[in-house]
């Protein structure tokens, strides 16, 4: 719920600094940070509804849990808790994406 | 429509406002940890062992989250620290507001050491940066060795985790090979010690950690 709050005061400031309405706020939740993104429409539709804020759409975007190898440096998505390298089966790895909670982009009516 | 890039953080805000505590902390060189655990890990049992074992002069001071209630602010007072209750009133995790609100009233500016204890949760406090300097995650062998695995997020981020209630091992099929393996999985980095609130075992270890945290900053 805070971080539907969260979400909320910053279309509120941009709305209020731009002086036009916020149709839809694009977001990106990584798998990693801890979201659920059927929780958080259901906190973001709930404080939108009856606002002066509607009609807001969230629009998620979820991003995989990636890791760094540390011996051969490359990427690789995690999947099913696997954090060995896929490529050089090193054990030292390092979470390189996944943590994100970033907002991404907003939608207005066009001018 | 247009659609316009907006590329920030959500909890833009709490960063700003645990960035200006970390300076604050900085400029006293006070040294800030931040304890998560789900509820009934043992946080507050580890301070309250940590407090009773810290010299008295020593300049200590504890912060202490919880939804509801000052149960553990009152069990941690008897051990001659300051000690502050934050009562969130329903929200799951401390931010960085309700930590400068509470400083704001009971400066801690002569403090070494600020122990954190976050709301019982290991979800969303993973999230809210509080300014601290260390990240501690408590978790016990009642909780089952996966947890790690369930909750990569906020091990991730740990500079130490505390395997707690290990008196309990032989009472509970909990494989500490697996929860090391799980921890390093998630974060290589985490120093791992494992203790007994209870018995006191392993104590030292977290003791000696601390100290040299706080040795390498002064």
């Amino acid at each position: 719920m805070s971080i539907a709050e969260s979400m909320l005061e910053a279309v509120q400031a941009e709305s209020a600094l731009r002086g036009t309405h916020i149709f839809a706020l694009g977001v990106k939740i990584g798998e990693l940070a801890g979201v659920d993104s059927d929780s958080l429409l259901f906190c973001f539709d709930a404080l939108v509804r009856d606002s002066a804020l509607a009609p807001l759409v969230l629009q998620i975007e979820r991003l995989p849990w990636r890791n760094r190898c540390r011996r051969c440096t490359r990427d690789f998505t995690v999947e099913d808790y696997r954090t060995d390298c896929p490529h050089c089966g090193s054990p030292e790895t390092e979470i390189a994406g996944g943590n994100e909670l970033d907002l991404a982009y907003m939608e207005i009516a066009d001018t | 429509m247009t659609r316009v890039p907006m590329e920030r953080k959500v909890l833009n805000e709490n960063d700003r406002l645990a960035g200006a505590l970390r300076e604050r902390y900085a400029r006293r060189s006070t040294w800030c940890v931040n304890l998560i655990s789900s509820p009934g890990s043992g946080k507050t049992a580890l301070l309250e062992r940590t407090l009773a074992s810290l010299d008295p002069s020593r300049r200590v001071a504890v912060l202490t989250g919880d939804i509801q209630t000052d149960n553990d602010a009152q069990r941690l007072a008897r051990y001659g620290f300051p000690v502050r209750q934050i009562t969130t009133g329903g929200a799951c995790h401390l931010d960085a507001r309700m930590v400068t609100e509470a400083l704001a009233e009971w400066p801690p500016d002569s403090f070494d050491i600020l122990f954190v204890e976050n709301v019982g949760n290991l979800v969303c406090p993973t999230s809210y940066d509080l300014g601290e300097e260390a990240r501690v995650v408590v978790f016990s062998v009642a909780e089952g060795e996966d947890k790690p695995l369930k909750y990569p997020a906020t091990f991730h981020r740990a500079d130490l985790v505390v395997l707690n209630k290990i008196d309990l091992l032989p009472y509970v099929p909990f494989r500490l090979d697996l929860a090391r393996d799980y921890i390093r999985r998630i974060q290589p980095d985490a120093r791992i010690v494992e203790v007994s609130c209870t018995t006191g075992a392993g104590l030292d270890a977290w003791r000696n950690w601390i100290d040299a945290r706080i040795a390498v900053k002064s």
